[in-house]
């Protein structure tokens, strides 16, 4: 029931964010994502939101040009998991205002900390907007 | 220079080629080197463009100690990109990890909540077993720190401790439960994680939170009927993520456990009646609270409330909805069948669904749904079904459909008509086991004979360039081409249809130059047509004509039949007859026992399922058991020697009709129908590697052509109530000496028998030899068998009959089993 990576993707299929919660080697990661960017991008809209990889289950979803893609293992909550996307990215626009693709390049730590604050050790733990955006305000503030 | 973060981007993404990348890369990162070297201020800006690099897949090994060094800083921005560095460039596997275990622990202790909120979420991130053991006490003391933000990382904390060592997980559980009163949601869901990891890793420790069963109960109650709170609102749904933690601990509480399942079952009847399921977060809950009352003791009727509400979803538009509710519910199919029936329906339209992935489930479950009482309706639809269906699940949908129907076969008749229907539709994907089944079957059922080959007559017309459908078509019309004509055994359900010998020969004729290039088709008719040669007299010269078309086809194969098939039909008219005449019954019991099956052949190699051992000569003769030659071996092998000569002089019509069929099966490995069959047979294993059992389809093929010889009635050599001994008998033709005795093992008792053998005494006029078993281990209830091959050289054949007695030893329960029977009953004639 832990979320072993959570990734975000333009359309072309390169990686905007990377966080993984298990260990895999700089090679693996690679492969990986190549393998699963593959599978999301070729999928239709009428196609279910997840996919089965080697031993991993992805969750993804679209949000215009950016691709939101969880891997879990296998008795998560997929419509959870889906939820939690959602979360994300209503967070991430509340923060960025509209979020796209460069807000994430430019301002990678940001994505990062909204990230950290969600979920810890491959848990989610926070999905209260308002709680997970007070630490980054304040430390944006303050510098 | 190294520059500023925005700007590197920007340079990297404007990159045309990954080769430009890696340039662009490759200078900032010598840049970023140095400036480590330099000692630099803009250290943290730096490790932001390592963060970026290993993103995209660089190596970035050279700024991990730039973490280190900023973590062990002062100013809260540089901590902060410092931990996340750590988190992102290190694993748990580094040194490295051991020279910030003392930052952290000064960390926790800092006054400001946001520095201790970091340096736990890089410790629950990246945390070794050492440092877990190093600062559990820390953590552990944060739990009860006065702000919740704290609290809830720290609680997280600790479940990386208890996995990493679960010897923690006892100290843990008391602060672990205070936290379930706590009031904030966060603090809360990070507590009900610990409670399940807790439970998970130690049973005396579920049992003890089997006690706050109540408690969480009321929890999950609250959030049902509370007041609206905005803050933790998802679609009108207050904290969809915290029921789902509570529903998944209450999960491990009830399993097993009557007293706590009780407890529950009210909340989550609750539940399920009064979540909206329209939404997302809705659905997540239901789903959830489903898994639940099927992993515990709940009653009936809240079985089916939860399987009604994964019935609903199967309705949902949306499709993620329709693949959660498939994948439980093939996953729970064993635990209620009679509820999931009800869905039946639905479920068959999911088949049609647009996207694979829930077509391929939906399809899994309708499979799990196949019992004897819906099979009829269920093969009718999945086979109307299969003619619509896209490839890709055409082969997984044959393979199904094939199975449903030879595991839950009621009637021969729907047998033979469901199988030739679905060969007809997709025999590509039918695995040759299966069709050698359907053709053992046909032969075996002499009253639907006459049915079997006119149905299939009628259906070679659509043929769909099937191979493996026009083999049996043209194999059931050689066979018993002449009940077409005549009408022999005509069902109640057939239309009455008449058809003469030509129309025959035209369907064909029309078959063979449909299917120019396949080699296996033209064999197959070769064979038809000299069977069709002695049943209808009519078409004699029209026969001839067709088979000498073949005569000069630029395969060798076939221009070698027709040699030989019309030489037959012009110069040796006398015993065409016999030599075409129908093939006796193929062994029946051997397809039973594979019937009975599947599983027992996924045992492993030592139950191997009954297969004919048709190429014993070819076993290596590994030491045999007991076998009591006489003494006089050489003399006797000279006797026989003597006998065949004296045998080769006297040759008459039926002698050489015995030549005529040797060559037949012996230079099988060369040329005939045998190589044509391998083919096919090579075709089905590379279809479908997956299964390796398809091998023995090819022997399976070869007996039902080589069983041409003198046929005996098989006998049962040895049946006690716990063994059963069968043997069925073949002779080859041209020593009249010889028998072969296949024997069958058969375990008719409930307890397992190992370490089967075998000891057998013949009388001196008689030679034996026993060939190694297929296994010596026999399961319980007559599932699968073992063979084995004896062959009897009886050196006074004609003058004394066989006579053996046999001794069976086995062990069962680790008790020595002998049973002993004295054989007399041979067939006559062996």
């Amino acid at each position: 029931m832990t979320i072993r990576f959570v990734l975000l993707v333009n359309k072309q299929g390169q990686t905007r964010l990377a966080q993984y919660y298990e260990y895999l080697t700089i090679e693996e990661r690679r492969a990986l994502e190549g393998e699963i960017v593959r599978k999301c991008l070729s999928r239709s809209d009428s196609q279910c939101s997840f996919i089965e990889h080697r031993n991993h289950k992805v969750v993804y979803r679209r949000y215009a040009s950016l691709f939101f893609l969880v891997g879990v293992d296998g008795d998560e909550n997929e419509l959870a998991i889906l939820e939690f996307i959602h979360c994300l990215v209503e967070t991430m626009d509340r923060y960025f205002g509209n979020v796209c693709e460069l807000d994430i390049m430019f301002h990678l730590e940001k994505a990062h900390f909204i990230l950290e604050e969600m979920v810890m050790n491959g848990c989610v733990v926070e999905i209260n907007k308002s709680n997970i955006l007070t630490p980054i305000q304040l430390m944006d503030k303050n510098s | 220079m190294a520059c500023k973060l925005r700007e590197f981007v920007q340079r990297v993404r404007a990159c045309k080629t990954a080769a430009e990348e890696r340039e662009v890369i490759a200078k900032e990162s010598a840049a970023i080197r140095t400036a480590f070297k330099d000692d630099n201020p803009k250290r943290h800006r730096n490790l932001l463009k390592l963060m970026f690099m290993h993103m995209l897949g660089y190596p970035t090994h050279f700024g991990q100690m730039e973490c280190v060094k900023l973590i062990a800083g002062n100013s809260f921005p540089e901590k902060k990109i410092g931990y996340l560095g750590f988190m992102l460039l290190l694993d748990e596997k580094q040194e490295l990890l051991m020279l910030v275990t003392n930052s952290i622990k000064n960390d926790f202790n800092n006054a400001n909540q946001f520095i201790v909120g970091v340096a736990l979420c890089a410790f629950a991130n990246l945390c070794s077993a050492e440092m877990a053991s190093d600062l559990a006490a820390e953590v552990s003391k944060l739990l009860q720190h006065s702000n919740p933000y704290v609290r809830k990382k720290a609680a997280l904390c600790c479940v990386k401790i208890v996995r990493k060592v679960p010897d923690f997980g006892e100290s843990l559980l008391r602060p672990a439960i205070t936290l379930l009163s706590d009031k904030h949601h966060g603090v809360l869901i990070s507590a009900i994680k610990l409670c399940i990891v807790l439970c998970q890793t130690n049973s005396t420790l579920l049992e003890q939170m089997r006690k706050e069963t109540s408690n969480l109960v009321e929890i999950l109650k609250n959030l049902l009927t509370s007041e609206y709170r905005a803050e933790y609102d998802c679609s009108g749904i207050s904290d969809p993520l915290l029921q789902i933690e509570i529903l998944r601990l209450l999960r491990l509480l009830g399993k097993a456990d009557a007293d706590s399942s009780d407890i529950m079952s009210d909340v989550l009847a609750q539940v399920m009646t009064n979540t909206d399921a329209r939404k997302v977060p809705g659905s997540a809950i239901l789903y959830e609270c489903v898994q639940t009352v099927v992993h515990i003791e709940a009653t009936k009727g809240l079985r089916v409330l939860a399987i009604n509400v994964l019935g609903h979803f199967l309705s949902n538009n949306d499709n993620n909805i329709r693949y959660v509710a498939l994948n439980m519910l093939v996953k729970i199919v064993a635990l209620d069948l009679q509820a999931i029936q009800r869905h039946r329906s639905i479920v068959m339209e999911c088949l049609k669904d647009a996207d694979l992935s829930i077509k391929k489930r939906a399809l899994d479950l309708v499979y799990a749904l196949a019992t004897e009482d819906n099979v009829k309706a269920l093969t009718k639809e999945l086979l109307e079904f299969l003619m619509n269906s896209s490839r890709d699940l055409k082969q997984d949908l044959t393979m199904k459909i094939c199975s449903v129907i030879q595991k839950f076969a009621s009637s021969k008749l729907w047998y033979i008509q469901n199988m030739i229907h679905l060969i007809s539709e997709a025999g590509e994907f039918v695995k040759s086991d299966s069709l050698y089944m359907l053709i053992v079957i046909i032969s075996n059922t002499p009253k639907l004979h006459g049915y079997t080959v006119r149905l299939l007559y009628n259906m070679v017309g659509k043929w769909k360039n099937q191979e493996s459908f026009a083999l049996i078509a043209i194999w059931c019309i050689g066979e018993y081409g002449e009940m077409l004509v005549n009408h022999a055994g005509e069902l109640e359900i057939e239309d009455p249809m008449t058809i003469t010998e030509h129309e025959v020969l035209d369907t064909l004729e029309d078959i063979a130059a449909k299917s120019k290039e396949s080699i296996n088709i033209r064999v197959f008719l070769l064979v038809a047509l000299l069977k069709l040669s002695s049943r209808y007299d009519t078409c004699t010269e029209r026969i001839k004509d067709m088979i000498e078309n073949y005569k000069h086809s630029s395969t060798l194969e076939v221009q070698q039949r027709a040699v030989e098939f019309s030489a037959i039909i012009l110069k040796y008219s006398s015993i065409r007859k016999v030599l075409a005449d129908r093939i006796p019954a193929l062994n029946e019991t051997v397809y039973e026992s594979k019937r009975a099956d599947g599983a027992v052949a996924a045992l492993g190699p030592t139950v191997r399922v009954a297969s004919p051992p048709l190429f014993s000569e070819n076993h290596i003769t590994a030491p045999t058991i007991c076998t009591k030659l006489s003494s006089t071996d050489s003399v006797n092998l000279l006797d026989l020697s003597i006998d065949k000569e004296a045998s080769g002089q006297t040759l008459d019509g039926f002698s050489m009709l015995q030549d005529l069929l040797n060559m037949d099966t012996r230079s099988s490995s060369k040329s005939s129908p045998y190589t044509g069959i391998s083919d096919i047979d090579k075709n089905f294993t590379e279809d479908s590697k997956e299964h390796p059992s398809t091998s023995f389809g090819n022997e399976q093929f070869l007996e039902m052509y080589s069983a041409q010889g003198p046929m005996f009635p098989s006998i049962v050599a040895l049946q006690t109530n716990r063994l059963k001994v069968l043997f069925n008998f073949s002779k080859p033709t041209n020593n009249p000496e010889i028998t072969m005795i296949h024997a069958t093992y058969l375990n008719c008792s409930s307890d397992l028998c190992t370490d089967l053998m075998l000891q057998a005494a013949v009388p001196k006029f008689l030679l034996l030899k026993l060939d190694p078993a297929s296994g010596n281990i026999l399961l319980p209830n007559a599932n699968g068998t073992i063979t084995q091959c004896l062959t009897v050289t009886n050196t006074l054949h004609g003058q004394k009959p066989l006579m053996m007695r046999i001794r069976v030893t086995c062990k069962v329960n680790g008790q020595e089993i002998v049973e002993q029977a004295q054989v007399e009953n041979f067939p006559s004639g062996v």
